[in-house]
């Protein structure tokens, strides 16, 4: 015991005293006392101001359970980075990307968000998803620093002025789900099966919920699941079919909808699905049988075979560099990155101004621009952090996404 | 010379404490030197909460001897009662009292849980007791996620359905919101009080440990029969042990939460991943080792953090680590291989010669 | 009619727990240990079918054996490096900390090989199973072949350990390891050998998991992994009837409480019902009670 204490001490000592050097000079130092890092940080940042990069960070979950839409936020805003470097930079001056890992935790994005701050990041893209993501707001809030997330949708996560986003928010989905549905006239007995144990789905559950009412549609049956049981849905889809449901609503991610989708051709039940933007995805998966999927509608603001070229080139880029069909988190991140270099170059920022500086120029400069994006032509922010632009209805005809 | 005088086990204690109180002011130094990267000072409060959880594990496994899968869910218990309560009252208490009397509240709910708990689990034995423990802290999370608490001019309104179904009056609002958590809670964690209750936490366990009552606790680990046969009540020891643990566990849960401005209840922070993520810690840092269990969670609740230049690596260096430092520590061919070439070994060879 | 619908889907999930179970109850049977890991030797057993039929376009049947093999050398050298070395540790919680490890290094690879997103799974068993009222009912083909093959492994590892020269060696080793040792038997051979079986049987389960619910991540094995632990714990661990029992149950369980109690709170009901019926019988349904010696 004592020899393993002496380990763990000896190990413990390293273990802290390594951190403090590579916490300091994560730039790119590699002297080995304190004070020398110290020194060398000030020496970097005067190093970028000459060469002149902006420091962008990001933060998502590129391992564990939600590393799937981490990774496609990782690789979608990659892509727009260097597009915008090759073409000339910001206002000549280059992007310089930095993506980090939270583990779809709140605690692990603020290791992340420090980590980034470490590195002397100036502007923040992230986080993905909506837990650290109002985690991360709050810590951006303190230190003035100008965050836009690409996907977190929770009404919280753009609470302060700093923050502002790229999708949906949650409510808004909702909403403007009940209403496509009633003013389409689609369905009036409608069950809904949503994650009870996820902040996205269960927060556009109640505002469709809400809003449904108003459009005089009736939830006959509003089932859940919860993220430790999502292989099986037979009981959801049998009460959806008890309850004489003719739309099923689904405002969940498409790995659970590929299983029900299976699960409801299986017991023969066949009435029309509806779903959110988190569907998007779904004619992706590698082997996935999309004629389940037929007759499939989802409000979403980006499909990977649309034909303008932003998209074609988008998805041809994406397909080429990491192999497989970009969903709308690469997209909504591609063009996060993209409404950074337009504020930037609005705000005539430079990099030698300290984040708080480059924040405040932001803050403006992001309700001023106007961005052709992916996820949509002509979007534009309030001032409180949403953006405006056209929800899409689209639906599967034939195993690709057809306009509505 | 004084130090001679005191037995083993309180200079051993000593210094567990003086490691915790010298690391404190280290840390205290580097801080206001502004040498301190911001991500250890954002690690600062974490650790002291894994250190917390780690230490209050190890009574129950490496005292107690029975195995908790569950721990988690009581460390989730405290995190969400006393989140809870600053929520309610952020705007009519000041915020040191405030989260003097959160402490207590979520130490008092988690030891609540624990005798509840504790009191049919401690009769089973071993693996069966374990995954008892484990279907009680899934039990806590599902049940965190599925509650809507609300308040309104008419007092609180609950729901395990949604948060439509509380039926508040205009101007309620949703304290607790089902899997949406509690979000806002005030940030009253800090590095100075995390260290305190690190060092009360000790203090509780390490007392307990040597007393009469941790004798008796220990005696009930050895072999229980015969703690028995002499007249230990074995339910009433198990169960102490069993409550203490919990109820630093809420300790834990109550500076996790107040930490970080959101609280969710999501596998990865509440569930079995995280009972299993403390239990590695006990049994890194020696199973009834207190000292061992702080060292362990400082290790690697760091470990990953440090890290993060891998990128996509880092997780499975991560886990070769892991398999590799179990291998080195608790193999019998690496015991035996680190005591032959030990260092103390070498010199006390030399000194032995010498001697002659 | 929805009653016996909904017992018909609580049984071919249940089919999938209680063929996890199987391996899990085997190893936990003969090595006491927990192998936290053998959730994600599912997966790698699924990966390597997926990758060996839907990605290079063999057949099916040959996808399986190799997957078969896959699993069983990755058990074999798992139990060599990981277990094998803390076999004698000082406490019996060191082998568990290292299964963890290993589990989330095959998650990690599994993940940097294959990337996160979701891989549809083509079902091996093409036979739509069985329809009855009418079509009301149906049995799908998975299922049916799920229990069958549950029962056929059930009665063969039986056989195998009670009728077998290295059956008997396992049943001797894992009462009594040293004893063993002294009549002659060669424990880490057995104990190899053990892993070997279970981890064949993970490859089975994973296929057959993945048939039913088509949907193949590196995380795909950590759920079902545990629910089959639960499920080899309620039907009485290290009992070979109990873990299919089990599973069955366990299933047959999830979905009752869904369709009939809360399906917010499924997971709550399933892990209650374990706790009520270890309280009643401590060992589980068709566990043994280890008489205590002082």
């Amino acid at each position: 015991m004592k020899k393993l204490q002496k380990f763990m001490s000896l190990a413990l000592a390293c273990t802290l005293t390594a951190s403090f050097i590579t916490g300091c000079g994560s730039s790119e130092s590699s002297e080995g006392t304190n004070n020398a890092t110290t020194e060398n940080t000030a020496e970097t940042s005067a190093d970028s101001a000459t060469t002149g990069t902006f420091k962008i960070g990001g933060i998502g979950p590129v391992t564990g359970g939600a590393a799937v839409y981490g990774l496609a936020v990782q690789n979608g805003a990659q892509i727009a980075i260097d597009e915008i470097n090759a073409a000339g930079g910001v206002n000549g001056y280059m992007l310089e990307f930095k993506f980090e890992d939270d583990e779809h935790d709140a605690e692990k994005a603020i290791n992340a968000y420090n980590s980034l701050k470490d590195w002397d990041m100036q502007i923040l893209m992230g986080t993905v998803t909506s837990t650290p993501c109002q985690a991360v707001a709050e810590k951006t809030n303190q230190d003035n620093l100008f965050q836009l997330t690409p996907s977190g949708s929770a009404p919280s996560c753009v609470q302060y002025d700093n923050a502002f986003r790229i999708c949906f928010s949650d409510p808004a989905q909702g909403y403007a789900s009940a209403q496509y549905i009633g003013e389409n006239n689609l369905a009036t007995k409608v069950a809904v099966i949503y994650d009870s144990s996820d902040v996205y789905s269960s927060g556009i559950y109640e505002n469709f919920y809400a809003e449904a009412q108003n459009q005089g549609i009736e939830i006959v049956a509003a089932e859940a699941f919860t993220a430790d049981s999502n292989t099986d849905f037979s009981v959801q889809l049998q009460k959806a079919k008890d309850a004489g449901a003719e739309l099923v609503f689904l405002p969940i991610y498409y790995k659970e909808v590929a299983l029900i989708l299976t699960q409801a051709n299986d017991m023969g039940y066949a009435p029309m699905f509806f779903g959110c933007d988190g569907l998007d995805g779904l004619l992706a998966v590698e082997n996935f049988d999309t004629s389940l999927a037929e007759g499939v509608i989802l409000l979403t603001p980006f499909a990977a075979d649309a034909t303008d070229d932003l998209t074609v080139n988008f998805v041809t880029k994406y397909e080429e560099l990491y192999g497989e069909t970009p969903n709308q988190f690469a997209a909504d991140a591609y063009d996060a990155i993209y409404a950074i270099a337009a504020a930037l170059e609005q705000s005539g920022a430079t990099p030698d101004m300290s984040a708080s500086e480059i924040c405040d120029l932001m803050k403006t400069a992001m309700t001023e621009i106007s961005v052709d994006g992916l996820t949509s032509s002509n979007i534009t922010w309030n001032a409180a952090g949403e953006p405006t632009k056209e929800p899409k209805a689209v639906k599967i005809v034939d195993g690709v996404y057809t306009a509505m | 010379m004084k130090m001679k005088e005191l037995n083993k086990t309180t200079k051993s204690n000593l210094i567990t404490y003086a490691l915790v109180i010298i690391t404190y002011i280290i840390v205290q130094i580097i801080l206001e030197s502004g040498h301190m990267s911001s991500l250890m000072e954002g690690l600062l409060v974490p650790l002291c909460t894994y250190v917390i959880l780690a230490v209050s594990l190890n009574l129950t496994v490496g005292i107690l001897g029975e195995l908790s899968l569950g721990h988690a869910g009581f460390m989730c218990v405290g995190a969400f009662s006393s989140a809870f309560f600053s929520k309610c009252t952020a705007e009519l208490l000041p915020s040191g009292l405030r989260f003097f009397l959160a402490i207590l509240i979520g130490a008092a709910v988690a030891a609540l849980f624990g005798m509840l708990v504790g009191i049919p689990v401690l009769r089973l034995k071993g693996d069966y007791l374990a995954i008892v423990t484990l279907a009680f802290g899934e039990i806590i999370k599902n049940l965190v996620n599925v509650l809507y608490i609300g308040i309104d001019e008419n007092g609180m309104h609950f729901s395990t359905k949604d948060s439509i179904s509380l039926g508040l009056q205009p101007g309620g609002k949703t304290i607790i919101n089902g899997a949406q958590g509690i979000s806002g809670t005030p940030n009253d964690s800090t590095f100075t009080i995390g260290i305190i209750l690190v060092l009360i936490t000790l203090f509780i366990v390490l007392n307990l440990v040597h007393s009469r009552d941790g004798r008796a606790i220990m005696a009930i680990r050895d072999n229980r029969i015969a703690a028995e046969s002499v007249g230990i009540n074995i339910t009433k020891y198990k169960l102490m042990a069993f409550t203490i643990s919990a109820a630093l566990a809420g300790v834990a849960g109550v500076l996790y939460a107040h930490n970080l401005s959101t609280l969710t209840a999501l596998p990865k922070n509440f569930g079995y991943n995280m009972s299993i993520t403390i239990l590695v810690f006990v049994v890194l840092g020696g199973i009834g080792n207190i000292r061992g269990s702080v060292i362990a969670a400082v290790v690697l609740t760091l470990l990953p953090e440090l890290l993060r230049e891998l990128n996509d690596y880092r997780m499975l260096i991560y886990a070769i680590v892991l398999i590799a430092m179990m291998l080195f520590n608790s193999s019998p061919k690496a015991i035996a291989f680190r005591e032959k070439y030990s260092l103390k070994k070498l010199f006390a060879k030399k000194s032995a010669k010498e001697g002659k | 009619m929805s009653f016996i619908s909904y017992l018909i889907n609580g049984i071919s999930l249940g089919s999938v727990y209680a063929i996890i179970a199987l391996g899990y109850t085997m190893v936990y049977g003969i090595a006491k240990m927990l192998n936290f890991a053998h959730g994600d030797v599912i997966m790698v057993g699924a990966f390597a079918v997926f990758t060996i039929v839907s990605t290079l376009g063999m057949p099916i049947r040959l996808g399986i054996i190799v997957s078969i093999l896959i699993c069983t050398v990755l058990g074999v050298v798992i139990e060599r490096v990981a277990y094998k070395p803390l076999r004698n540790a000082a406490s019996p919680l060191a082998v568990l900390i290292t299964a963890i490890g290993v589990s989330y290094l095959l998650q990690n690879v599994a993940l940097l090989i294959f990337g996160a997103n979701a891989k549809s799974f083509t079902s091996v068993v093409s036979w739509s199973g069985i329809k009855l009222a009418d079509g009301q009912l149906n049995i799908s083909g998975v299922t049916i072949v799920t229990i069958l093959a549950c029962i056929v492994i059930m009665i063969a590892l039986t056989l195998f350990i009670n009728k077998t020269k290295a059956g008997q060696a396992m049943l001797a080793v894992s009462e009594d390891k040293g004893a063993a040792q002294l009549m002659g038997i060669n424990v880490n051979g057995t104990i190899a050998l053990t892993f070997a079986i279970g981890s064949a049987l993970a490859a089975i389960a994973g296929v057959l998991l993945c048939s039913a619910y088509p949907s193949l991540t590196p995380y795909t094995g950590s759920m079902p992994g545990i629910k089959a632990f639960v499920a080899a714990v309620l039907g009485g661990i290290g009992s070979i009837p109990g873990a299919m029992i089990g599973g069955i149950l366990l299933g047959v369980i999830e979905i009752f409480g869904k369709a009939y109690i809360s399906s917010q709170m499924a997971d709550a009901i399933v892990f209650a019902v374990l706790i009520v019926v270890l309280l009643v019988k401590p060992t589980g349904i068709l566990g043994k009670n280890i008489q205590e010696k002082v």
